[in-house]
């Protein structure tokens, strides 16, 4: 696979290339932990969350959590991957006061889901496709807390066991936008299969960004890992800063440390995270307490079938069934929410041929408009699918016109309320009726002698009459048919 | 009333069924041969207050026909099993005052099934050992001695309280756990039956861990049969425990008695060392013509990577340990020693806490697995241990249902005659025993003879995976023709 | 293979364990002997064995996706040397 190029930096020297691959740690959607029985639930009282087998009490032994399989395969799966029928938990020793076992258990050598594909999209409707090196099954660990005592880390050791998946890219990225663009959809994919809840700030997901430089076609250059980032944005920003780092050090004639730096948003930059990296040895080891992992081909085929429309597919099949532009189209998919809400107003009306494509102008424009503008999420909306469905079926049977429409969504977004009965209480209906418009017409011509002639001398001037007519209807009357009537009336 | 704790498990049994005594009066004799025999220090903590409590519910549910197998029968348990409000050491100085909130899976069989627990028993630190001298509560005494000589010998190890403790009688039965020897080599050397079932039979959860991978609990017995009784109590699934296995538990006493006539028993020719006393050489053949005499036949076997069990295992051990050993570090229980930093803190506990065998086999097991080092020395021990383990598959596929061999190269020693100069030394005491953990075979040892200096010998029986069965109905041969032997009381 | 003195030290610090200076050839000695007893090892053949995974084949038994432990945080800190709150307390850790 070929990584799809990226924007290149100037240097003083000509143009470099970032290389980025990315580790993401996707805490894995489950009640209770990897290997025992206690509760996942964020939050909680200190060591609530914890069982003898989380404190790493004296011959505790792990038994894994079968969910937890499921969910690292369906991730595999959905990610396009390589399913391993045998794979190997190890551990991973050392020594930290929130990994009470003085190892976590991981999988090192043969991991559960091997090489896939993710294919992120980009702007102006470009894509890059970013291939996965691998997908893994490990515990977290617990947290300290620094700022309750000036000499002493108070230990909770509620994560401690949480089941995550690593989910290694290859270094196929090249720019910061194409890696906002891989986490963001690898987030969706996760939401989509519901394996992860994509909660940055909860810490639910967070990735370790791996960049170097390098003139573009050379060799890689030496990497540094840029720790723990758990928003999109900063992702962006950290990758920016560190490479225009690593550039003005290579380009004054200094050469990259491999090492681990932490980004600090307060400032925008990234910091060397030990002044003294230590010396890691892990001593990995396949766990004793553990066999290993097997399951069978169809136990994978039955996740498989069961697996929900993921957005690639979605996507796909809101273009051709709907008409949507792909630009549209990815919108509505990003957010597995979006999605749901464009589909519920689908389901609600009867003509979606007709209307689908003027649903997704609506829910894109109108709604997230208004939902952005507050601040709001879609969970939250006054506007229901149903009601937004009632107003968009009203212009599609020509019922209210677009403006109309607007003016409505404003009442059903404040007033709330059914859209239909509102039309007829509020005598909000298109005129269709001719004779109603002619009338009106008729009246206008009347009045207006000096405009008539102006009319017929220079027909353009048709619009004038067009909007007196419109205005004196409140805006009902069907626009075509006051055209088509001042046009034959004034005989132009 | 010191009768009393002179039967077996199995008399016991039938005098409490029968009300000749009770389950009270029982415990009591037990209690006060431990208070006289606290000079072994088999036991690091004695329990009499609960241990008569426990009695004393025995004899109701006795009394109204609803005793368990076990009902009202005195035990000792080794302390690396998790007690729940009872201390629990390992014999480390590292587990400090541990007092566990939870019961191992074996232990609770055990009182789900009515016997009483005495009180907790010496082992090595850890279960490293084979002498039972490297326990922080100090070296245990054999109930044997030499004839005629007033040093103390060691009890083997690690399980050496237990093995100590039933030997002389201060309790009916004992827990034991067996790492590359820990439960036969010490009941060889005190004459007692020491069974390490097949591994998975027993369930680990609630022992503290040395290697997991060869860790298996067993008991240690008056006799075979007492060992098929309380063998029986221990095994079973545990869905805790990931490696024990869901298999049914035979009534092992059933097979106490059962005719071995036909089967065919293996004789290694690779046990057969150079400078292997002739007494121990003479045992063997002994042990052999007794089961021929049985009706069984005796086969000479080969398996050829025998010699590189206790290596490998001198690999795999350390490895796992120094892992399973990483969690003692002064922060959730146990010893803490300060230290101005975490790292110190670590650093000064782990000094502190374990003692110099531990400290050497974290070290080497640390060693062996770091980077660059991995592969020639973990790696290729793991897959050595595939080879040991297709020696005894190949031996079994061959129709041999049994293989004897000694259970130790020498009988018991002194305190402090082993070991302290030259570790391998030490290590040698497992030759015979540690290649059955290394491929998970169940092993048991039988008393069958006594050395020049009266000291007592046994026999080790391996069979077939999850085939205790037959090992009982061997050892019970061997205990038959062999007879039973009691130390001479000089405590 | 042996090791030297520094290879010691850096175990020792591997493993957490402190080593006074003088407790290094002691130990240095004990370590290669063990190294040098397992060197036989060497000898064995393992051309295409694989290495031991689980000592009885059998399948891994998993887990139902059910709460049912926790809630236990007395039990938890009950033997801690230092606990507050419910928290073990070790000394700060500086990032």
């Amino acid at each position: 696979m070929t990584a799809t190029s990226g924007k290149l930096i100037k240097g003083a020297t000509g143009d470099w290339e970032v290389v980025i691959g990315m580790e993401i740690h996707a805490q894995v959607t489950s009640k209770s932990k990897l290997f025992s029985g206690a509760s996942t639930a964020f939050g909680g009282d200190p060591n609530t969350h914890v069982s003898l087998v989380d404190a790493a009490m004296p011959g505790m032994l792990p038994v894994i959590n079968e969910e937890c399989v499921r969910q690292a395969v369906r991730t595999g799966l959905g990610l396009n991957a390589k399913i391993n029928l045998r794979s190997v938990f190890d551990r991973k020793n050392y020594f930290y006061p929130d990994l009470p076992q003085g190892y976590q258990i991981s999988q090192y050598k043969s991991p559960v889901v091997g090489e896939g594909e993710v294919t992120v999209e980009l702007e102006g409707g470009r894509t890059a496709t970013i291939g996965i090196e691998r997908l893994h099954l490990e515990q977290d660990a617990g947290k300290l807390l620094h700022d309750q005592s000036p000499s002493m880390s108070f230990v909770d050791l509620n994560r401690s066991g949480v089941a995550l998946m690593e989910i290694v890219s290859k270094p196929d990225i090249r720019d910061a936008e194409q890696a906002k663009a891989y986490v963001t959809k690898l987030r969706s994919i996760l939401r989509y299969l519901g394996t992860c809840d994509g909660d940055m700030e909860k810490g639910s997901l967070r990735a370790d960004v791996n960049v170097s430089v390098r003139k573009p076609g050379g060799p890689l250059g030496t990497r540094c890992e840029i720790k723990n980032m758990n928003s999109i944005n900063f992702i962006g920003q950290a990758i920016e800063h560190e490479a225009r780092r690593q550039i003005e050090i290579i380009e004054d004639g200094g050469v990259i440390e491999q090492e681990t730096r932490l980004f600090d948003p307060n400032k925008g930059e990234t910091r060397s995270m030990r002044s003294k990296e230590e010396a890691h040895d892990y001593r990995y080891f396949p766990d004793p307490d553990l066999l290993p992992l097997e399951f069978s081909q169809s136990f994978v085929d039955e996740l498989k079938a069961h697996l929900p429309e993921l957005p690639d597919q979605k996507r796909a099949r809101f273009i051709a069934d709907f008409g949507l532009s792909a630009y549209d189209a990815s919108v509505l998919v990003a957010e597995r929410e979006s999605a749901a809400f464009y589909e519920t107003v689908l389901s609600e009306l009867a003509d979606r041929a007709r209307d689908g494509k003027l649903a997704a102008n609506w829910v894109i424009n109108e709604l997230f408009g208004r939902l952005n503008k507050e601040g709001r999420d879609i969970a939250s909306s006054p506007v229901s699918a149903g009601q937004l469905a009632d107003i968009i079926a009203l212009i599609g049977e020509g019922t209210i016109s677009g403006k109309i429409a607007k003016d409505l969504f404003e009442i059903v977004w404040t007033e709330g309320g059914d859209p239909r009965a509102l039309v007829e209480q509020r005598g909000m209906k298109q005129v269709t009726d001719l004779g109603a418009i002619e009338k009106v017409v008729d009246e206008i011509i009347a009045a207006n002698p000096d405009k008539v002639a102006q009319a017929q001398a220079k027909p353009q001037l048709v619009g004038w009459f067009v909007g007196q007519v419109m205005k004196s209807s409140g805006g009902k009357a069907n626009p075509q048919a006051v055209n088509d009537l001042l046009k034959s009336k004034l005989g132009i | 009333m010191t009768d009393l704790t002179s039967q077996t498990l199995a008399e016991a049994r039938k005098g409490l069924a029968a009300k000749t005594f009770t389950s009270l009066e029982l415990t009591d004799a037990h209690l006060k041969a431990m208070e006289d025999a606290r000079v072994l220090n088999a036991f690091v903590l004695e329990t009499p207050d609960a241990a008569r409590a426990m009695a004393q519910e025995a004899d109701a549910k006795i009394a109204k026909g609803e005793g368990g197998p076990l009902a009202g029968i005195p035990l000792g348990i080794k302390d690396l099993f998790a007690t729940n409000g009872v201390r629990t050491t390992a014999c480390s100085k590292i587990l400090g005052n541990f007092v566990p909130t939870y019961e191992s899976t074996i232990t609770s069989q055990l009182w789900r099934d009515g016997a009483v627990m005495l009180g907790k028993l010496n082992n090595d630190e850890f279960a490293m050992g084979s002498s039972n001298e490297t326990s922080c509560f100090g070296p245990v005494g054999n109930p044997w001695r030499r004839e005629g000589s007033n040093t103390t010998l060691v009890p083997g190890g690690s399980s050496g309280g237990s093995a100590s403790a039933v030997a002389a009688l201060l309790c009916m039965g004992a827990t034991a756990t067996d790492t590359g020897g820990s439960i036969r080599q010490p009941a060889a050397f005190t004459a007692t039956v020491g069974i390490k079932p097949t591994y998975g039979r027993c369930s680990r959860w609630g022992i503290v861990a040395f290697a997991s991978s060869l860790d298996q609990a067993g008991p240690i017995a008056r006799s075979t049969r007492d060992a098929a009784i309380l063998l029986r109590s221990m095994a079973g699934h545990d869905p805790k425990d990931t490696t024990s296995v869901d298999r049914e538990v035979p009534d092992y006493e059933a097979a106490i008695g059962r005719s071995v006539k036909g089967m065919k028993i293996g004789i290694p020719k690779e046990y057969r060392l150079d400078g292997m006393p002739a007494e121990i050489e003479k045992l063997w053949e002994a042990g052999a013509a007794w089961l021929k005499a049985a009706g069984a036949e005796l086969v000479e076997v080969s398996l050829p990577h025998t010699k590189y069990a206790l290596p490998a295992y001198y690999i795999v051990a350390p490895a796992e340990a120094s892992s399973n050993l990483a969690r003692y570090d002064g922060v959730r229980y146990g010893l803490r020693v300060p230290g101005r930093s975490i790292g110190e803190l670590y650093e000064n506990t782990r000094a502190e806490g374990f003692g110099a065998e531990v400290r050497r086999r974290v070290m080497i097991g640390t060693y062996v697995l770091s980077a660059g080092y991995y592969d020639a020395y973990y790696l290729r021990a793991q897959k050595v241990r595939t080879l040991i383990k297709k020696d005894f598959e190949d031996c079994f596929a061959k129709g041999i249902h049994a293989i004897l061999t000694p259970a130790t190269p020498s009988a018991a020693f002194g305190i402090g005659e082993k070991g302290g100069a030259d570790p391998i030394e030490m290590y040698l005491n497992d030759i015979f025993t540690v290649t059955v953990n290394m491929a998970g075979l169940p092993g048991i040892a039988v008393p069958a003879g006594k050395d020049s200096q009266g000291l007592p010998l046994g026999l080790q029986l391996i069979g077939r995976p999850f085939d205790e069965e037959t090992l009982f109905s061997l050892g019970e041969v061997i205990e038959q023709a062999a007879g039973r032997f009691t130390p001479v009381r000089w405590w | 293979m042996s090791v030297d003195a520094a290879t010691v030290r850096r175990i020792a610090q591997l493993a957490r364990i402190a080593v006074s200076e003088a407790e290094v050839p002691h130990l240095q000695g004990e370590l290669n002997a063990m190294l040098a007893f397992v060197e036989q090892l060497s000898e064995v053949n393992i051309d295409g064995v694989e290495p031991m995974t689980s000592v009885t084949p059998m399948e891994m038994k998993k887990r139902q996706d059910v709460v049912t432990d926790g809630e236990i945080a007395d039990d938890i800190v009950k033997n801690a040397p230092a606990t507050e709150n419910h928290f073990f307390l070790v000394p700060k850790v500086v990032e």
